[in-house]
């Protein structure tokens, strides 16, 4: 240390290996990395489960279809990451889902030309659903819990109104939408994939990720810190609504019509919350991501395949399903309770 | 109770404070009383012999299942928490009941320990799973909501056996029959008023202190000497006994089906929340929570005078409840 060589301050050498370090610990503290350990254990338990029942669980097919069935929840949930982590929720998704199916389907109507302008349209219905949703969160200071399931109400009040069964239709285009490939995987996938990046681009990188963060920490702090906390949680919940809306429009296509219980049946409210717990994201907001999600839905998927496969009960299946929800979320708070 | 004796003067003080006390809750609930009024009196003038004792009566037959449910959710929200099972556990109670019974009168009695016993050990699984496993509530009670859904069908395989008895079917849909006046006293009015008066009573011990601090916050209550887990794990205890109470209201009231339940859990957070309880705990009366799910009861009854066509009573219903507890904040925010 005391020979200064100019060379070597230059370029201090222990550089590499402190990347290499920090990248491990990166790795170590990002909350997603245990819900992906957790998705290769239950991957490598269904698999050998499956495969000691003489089926078979590691084909093509199978991986392709998880892969597909995990499209519309993992749209959804990915909105639904947003606003928990900005400190709030939405219960109003499934509702959202069945109207934009049926909007988008209904506004095209079969024919090519009307693609465009109906998906606009119901991107604009998205908009504004979340947009009042926000709203009322902030302006007029309603538990999101309450706001979201008036909101949930309201559309639900609206769908049962106008639409009593399948609607509209949507053209060959988007019909074949939901079934083309685009190599060995669907091209839905690629849309996943997609929403799931420019979310995790969103938080990462842009002001308005971290000031969801920092609003879902503690908003009182953030707001005396002169962040604008009202626009940050209006703006997540935009987001959250039009991810929703997108889940509809992905489910008329692949229906080939709106229906306007597709969102409830799916559970997709509850089911949105309950992976995006499962991948690791705090309920109260502030901490986790949506690669946790993603992996939160894969998780899922990969338990529904697998029941499948095994055609276990459906009833036996629900009950599985709750005791892995708690159990995971058991684990990771002991896990932040032993740091 | 003891220190009125104990200090001269100090009974006097202590009923003025105790009169001032019921003043600023009658007030700080006044909200829900006024709109429950207002219903009332909407539905009076629609349907004038709704009033009379008869009909009035078979509306609080009708609310008291929701009531019920409500009193129970308040010990759970006002902790800190939140109850989400309690529809499905409604749906396990009324299932059960009639897989058990299966028309025969002499098992009623047994039964119906057995079913509060169930109601009060899924309220203790889920009290301790968020105690001591530290899983939020909201998750607890999801999981817990999936597990009695699938479990109870997969029991009974697929859909409800069995039948209720009369007399089983006799505490939601009858009562005690030749008082003058009011003709029928229903058992189930006399079951919500008993535990109306016990979750006030409760809530004025010890144990209802504890509960309302633990809520407000709980590092502070804990470092009291509150035994926070153990006061959060008995509210949960009491929600769950007290759904299991509502579910055999429903199954006599409504009879088996396996919605008996369905969605009763956010009717349930709504009625709460339209009572001036805030959700995150320490604040709202019981008695806001009880008069809440009457109002909402009252509501639905509006509506179906009203005619409004069956769908679109959702959407007034959602408009009407964000408009309450938009209100309601605003009132709260005024006062602090």
């Amino acid at each position: 240390m005391t020979v200064v060589d100019p060379e070597s301050t230059a370029t201090p050498p222990p550089e590499p290996p402190r990347g290499v370090a920090a990248w491990r610990e990166s790795l170590r503290a990002s909350p997603a990395t245990p819900v992906y350990a957790a998705l290769v254990g239950v991957f490598l338990l269904a698999w050998l489960i499956v495969a000691l029942r003489g089926g078979s669980f590691l084909t093509l097919d199978n991986v392709v279809n998880m892969l597909q069935r995990s499209v519309a929840l993992g749209i959804v949930s990915a909105g639904q990451t947003l606003v928990i982590l900005a400190g709030s929720l939405d219960l109003s998704v499934a509702q959202m889902i069945s109207l934009a199916s049926l909007l988008g389907a209904g506004q095209m109507d079969g024919q090519e030309a009307n693609v465009v302008p109906a998906i606009a349209l119901v991107l604009a219905v998205g908009a504004g659903v979340g947009l009042v949703n926000g709203l009322v969160i902030t302006k007029l200071r309603v538990n999101a819990f309450i706001a979201t399931l008036g909101m949930a109400l309201i559309l639900k009040g609206i769908i049962d109104n106008r639409w009593d069964g399948p609607y509209g239709s949507v053209p060959d285009s988007v019909e074949s939408f939901g079934y083309t490939r685009f190599g060995i995987l669907p091209m839905s996938v690629f849309l996943l994939l997609a929403v799931v990046a420019a979310v995790w681009f969103l938080l990462r990188y842009t002001r308005f990720g971290h000031h969801i963060y920092a609003v879902g920490g503690d908003e009182e702090v953030s707001r005396l810190s002169g962040l604008r906390t009202h626009r940050t949680i209006i703006g997540a919940h935009i987001i959250c609504s039009l991810l929703a809306a997108l889940t509809g429009l992905f489910l008329a296509s692949r229906l080939g019509a709106g229906t306007p219980t597709v969102g409830p049946e799916g559970g997709y409210d509850l089911e949105s919350i309950a992976a995006v717990v499962l991948g690791g994201t705090a309920l109260m907001g502030g901490r986790g991501g949506v690669l946790g999600t993603l992996a939160g839905v894969f998780i899922l998927a990969v338990l529904d395949s697998t029941f499948n496969e095994l055609q276990v009960n459906a009833f036996l299946k629900d009950v599985v399903r709750g005791v892995i929800i708690i159990a995971a979320v058991a684990v990771y708070a002991r896990r932040k309770g032993a740091e | 109770m003891t220190t009125e004796q104990a200090t001269p003067g100090g009974f006097e003080s202590s009923v003025e404070s105790r009169g001032r006390r019921a003043l600023h809750a009658l007030l700080s609930t006044g909200t829900i009383f006024l709109l429950l009024f207002v219903l009332l009196a909407w539905i009076a003038v629609l349907n004038p012999s709704f009033l009379e004792p008869g009909p009035f009566l078979a509306y609080l037959k009708r609310a008291a299942p929701l009531v019920i449910l409500a009193a129970g959710g308040y010990f759970v929200i006002v902790s800190g928490g939140f109850d989400l099972s309690v529809g499905s556990l409604v749906t396990v109670i009324v299932v059960a009941a009639a897989r058990l019974i299966e028309g025969e009168p002499s098992r009623a009695w047994p039964v119906i320990a057995l079913l509060l016993a169930i109601g009060a050990t899924v309220g203790l699984v889920n009290g301790l799973v968020s105690t001591l496993l530290r899983v939020p509530s909201f998750i607890t009670t999801l999981g817990m909501l999936l597990i009695l859904e699938g479990a109870v069908f997969l029991w009974t395989g697929g859909a409800p056996t069995g039948a209720l008895s009369e007399n089983f079917r006799a505490i939601g849909r009858q009562g005690i029959e030749g008082i003058p006046l009011i003709e029928q006293l229903p058992w189930s009015v006399l079951v919500l008023f008993a535990i109306g008066i016990g979750a006030v009573l409760l809530m004025r011990a010890d144990y209802g202190r504890q509960l309302i601090a633990t809520g407000d916050n709980d590092r502070a209550a804990r470092m009291s000497g509150v035994r926070v887990n153990q006061v959060r794990t008995i509210a949960f205890v009491l929600s769950g006994t007290l759904a299991a109470v509502a579910g055999i209201l429903v199954g006599g009231f409504a009879g088996v089906s396996a919605q008996a339940g369905l969605g009763l859990e956010f009717d349930a957070i709504t009625a709460i929340v339209l009572g001036g309880v805030v959700l995150g705990g320490g604040r709202g009366s019981v008695v806001g929570a009880m008069a809440g799910a009457l109002t909402l009861e009252a509501l639905f009854t509006l509506l179906n005078l009203q005619g409004i066509s069956g769908a679109l009573e959702d959407t007034v219903q959602g408009v009407i409840i964000i408009a309450a507890v938009a209100f309601a904040s605003y009132r709260l925010r005024g006062t602090r």
